[in-house]
């Protein structure tokens, strides 16, 4: 990194919140579709099986060697998040506070597209939502431990009910995290101009003399 | 069963989509081009079947989990047990083949045929399994399928078994060759495990053929496919064994 130069500006996101945010959206794709295969070895809700053709791995030996190769991904970069975002601060100041009465106004907002967009700053209800979905997502790991190894981790399945009802809450997860991405992309297809800035870190120069303001 | 019925299907390749997709430059695209990419990667391109590098590579991370597992694995820690009233009833019939095809094995002929590093290479018949020590459990089955099923199963402790064999207990594995023509083995921490035995009776009565009749193991720290039926023969070894789903691609340890 070269020091800062005077008119040097603070990225929007910063590097390590770029690079893991495109590795988790690798891992979690991983995770997601070659979990819907292994799901549908045994459906929960009775017959109920997703498409095979949005599924990963061929056939559920396939799905499950994905699955637990793209753990390690999913772990060590959410791991790398978690202690940057704890350690810098990041986390605390992108995602709080959450305050009931702000999340209500800013929910009724964005409903009336309503709300500003402004570059690395959160309104509440994002805000909100990026504290559920990182709780999901330590909710889908202990979940899935619990179901991989319901014998050496056997009070962890316990804690989440037992074996048969870890599993399902490791799909609710599932379900949980695979609608926030939902509405992430609805989002980003809405604000166009926040793509290259989870890619280059600051929004890009259009004009010729276009200041970007930090 | 239905699980049972997809267990059955092999592996086959699925539908190949016959371009790549190319992420194209434009920024705005960039993501939907992304999706679009991952999502022919999912469809055509990583089946396990046909693609020998991505192959190659998940089958060594899944060596690797062999190992992750192996540590993992707790040589006392006890699998939890159940009681009589959490049993599940109708215990699922599971194995490669349709219940059409059970084998019936003739109990009075049967022999265990022992072999690799053990010192005592005698066959064991059924009545002389029945004069060692018993013990019963009622322990949760975990199928790789991801149902599960509660069920008792009673006979002798594995690790006294091996020791009255005289096997070599520092080998790496047991492999388990199976009247219906399956195959699997396990390793040695797991085989010497509290909980694994070799199974005689299911729920107070001799194993019925579909559970695996004369003999079963039982591991409770294992994925069901790990517990093999109808053993005809045990094999100490420090050659890595394999097993009939194992060559397939499912993980070896598969521990739970």
């Amino acid at each position: 990194m070269h020091p800062p130069s005077p008119r040097a500006e603070r990225p929007i996101h910063p590097l390590v919140v770029r690079i893991t945010h495109w590795v988790n959206a690798l891992a979690m794709l991983i995770m997601i579709t070659s979990g819907w295969r292994i799901y549908n070895a045994s459906p929960i809700f009775g017959d109920w099986a997703f498409p095979k053709a949005i599924t990963l791995g061929g056939w559920l030996g396939g799905a499950l060697q994905w699955h637990f190769a793209g753990m390690w991904l999913l772990v060590a970069n959410g791991l790398v998040y978690l202690t940057y975002g704890l350690a810098s601060g990041h986390l605390r100041r992108r995602l709080t506070p959450l305050r009931p009465r702000e999340i209500a106004h800013d929910f009724v907002a964005a409903l009336k597209f309503r709300l500003p967009h402004d570059p690395g700053v959160y309104n509440a209800v994002q805000r909100l939502l990026y504290v559920a979905v990182l709780l999901i997502g330590i909710v889908i790991v202990l979940s899935g431990l619990a179901i991989w190894k319901p014998v050496q981790f056997a009070p962890l399945t316990a804690l989440l009910g037992g074996y048969d009802t870890a599993r399902i809450v490791h799909f609710l997860a599932m379900t949980g995290i695979a609608g926030f991405v939902a509405v992430h992309l609805a989002l980003v297809l809405l604000v166009p101009k926040t793509l290259p800035t989870m890619i280059i870190g600051r929004e890009p120069h259009l004009g010729r003399n276009h200041v970007v303001k930090p | 069963m239905k699980p049972f019925d997809r267990l059955l299907r092999r592996p086959r390749p699925d539908i190949t989509i016959p371009e790549t997709h190319l992420i194209r430059a434009d920024r705005r695209l960039f993501l939907r081009g992304g999706l679009v990419a991952a999502g022919s990667l999912a469809l055509g391109g990583c089946d396990l079947s046909d693609n020998p590098q991505v192959e190659s590579i998940l089958g060594g991370i899944s060596r690797l989990n062999d190992r992750v597992q192996g540590a993992l694995f707790g040589s006392t820690r006890l699998a939890p047990t159940f009681d009589v009233a959490d049993i599940t009833p109708d215990f699922p019939f599971n194995a490669y083949y349709p219940a059409s095809k059970i084998r019936v094995i003739d109990g009075s002929t049967w022999k265990l045929e022992l072999a690799g590093l053990v010192s005592d290479k005698a066959p064991w018949t059924l009545d002389r399994l029945r004069t060692l020590p018993q013990e019963a459990q009622i322990t949760r089955h975990v199928c790789v399928e991801g149902w599960s099923a509660i069920g008792q199963w009673s006979g002798v402790p594995f690790r006294t078994f091996l020791e009255r064999i005289g096997a070599d207990t520092t080998a790496r594995y047991v492999r388990f060759a199976c009247g219906d023509d399956y195959w699997t083995s396990i390793d040695m921490p797991s085989a010497l495990h509290p909980q694994t035995i070799l199974a005689l009776d299911y729920a107070g009565a001799p194993l019925p053929p579909k559970y695996g009749f004369p003999v079963k193991l039982r591991i409770p720290t294992k994925l069901g496919f790990k517990n093999p039926k109808h053993i005809m023969a045990i094999t100490v070894t420090n050659d890595y064994p394999g097993g009939y789903w194992e060559d397939q691609g499912y993980n070896w340890f598969s521990g739970l």
